[in-house]
């Protein structure tokens, strides 16, 4: 029962600073619910019992990457309502393309015959981090040093494009 | 949890970023959208992960471990993707004075 309102109460959070995250005119506001969205995600990580993931989400995501949306807005100097003049017509139309879309997948999964299908919460251990780095270390070896490898890269690229001239 | 339920709010958040990514302008809010996609994905994946494992426990003590791993790696690209990302966005700002995305139709000619 505890966990049922947790999952509702997360659901209704994530959703709704989502939705904020779309609306909001100033970008600064925008980053800050979506940092709330970020956090709601973790808690439904915690309540699936993925805590490695969890934490990770909110290091990463929370920590690293919206502070440094953050530093970007306040370097451009956007917290004024910067939005240029834009197209009613061609909101409402992207509006009821994602409607459209919303609407779509819903009726198509519907029926798709998960109805009994569980995802067990709460208990179980392959999202703590002694199953998830054995994993990492043995059989996803080769990604995991690829993905330094996207790293380096990643780091000489933003450097190169971010360099004046 | 019915594995239903995370199914539908995974949609619902994947779809407020397209949303997103549809109606506005500004390059920065477009690309914060795409990250919460990126996370809606991310939470269906976990929630399959748990449900596989529910099923195949029997067979196999980790099973279900692979998706989490999956996320991790999303997350790895990602955090690449966002620094290499804002490093175009500022030096679009620096050179046009503007992240407006519509400014950006001069790259076609």
């Amino acid at each position: 029962m505890t966990t049922q309102i947790l999952f509702w109460i997360l659901s209704v959070m994530a959703l709704f600073s989502a939705l904020m995250v779309v609306t909001s005119k100033n970008p600064v506001h925008s980053v800050l619910w979506l940092i709330l969205t970020f956090f709601s995600i973790s808690g439904h990580y915690i309540l699936l019992n993925a805590q490695f993931l969890a934490v990770v989400n909110i290091i990463v995501y929370a920590g690293a990457i919206m502070v440094l949306f953050l530093f970007v807005i306040m370097l451009m100097n956007m917290n004024k309502e910067s939005e240029p003049r834009k197209n009613r017509w061609l909101k409402m139309a992207g509006a009821i393309a994602g409607g459209s879309l919303l609407l779509v997948l819903v009726a198509a999964l519907k029926d798709a015959g998960l109805k009994e299908e569980q995802a067990v919460v709460k208990v179980g251990g392959i999202g703590l981090i002694k199953n998830l780095g054995k994993e990492l270390f043995t059989t996803y070896v080769v990604p995991f040093e690829i993905s330094s490898i996207l790293f380096l890269s990643a780091m000489v690229g933003a450097v190169v494009i971010g360099k004046r001239e | 949890m019915p594995i239903n339920y995370y199914i539908f709010l995974s949609i619902a958040l994947f779809c407020i970023g397209i949303v997103g990514v549809l109606t506005r302008r500004n390059a920065i809010i477009i690309f914060m959208c795409i990250e919460l996609m990126l996370n809606a994905v991310n939470l269906l994946l976990v929630a399959f992960s748990k449900m596989h494992h529910l099923k195949m426990a029997a067979v196999n003590a980790t099973a279900g471990t692979d998706g989490q791993l999956f996320v991790f790696f999303i997350m790895v690209v990602a955090a690449a993707e966002v620094s290499v990302g804002l490093a175009i966005i500022v030096m679009m700002y620096r050179n046009i004075h503007s992240v407006d995305v519509n400014f950006l139709n001069r790259l076609k000619h």
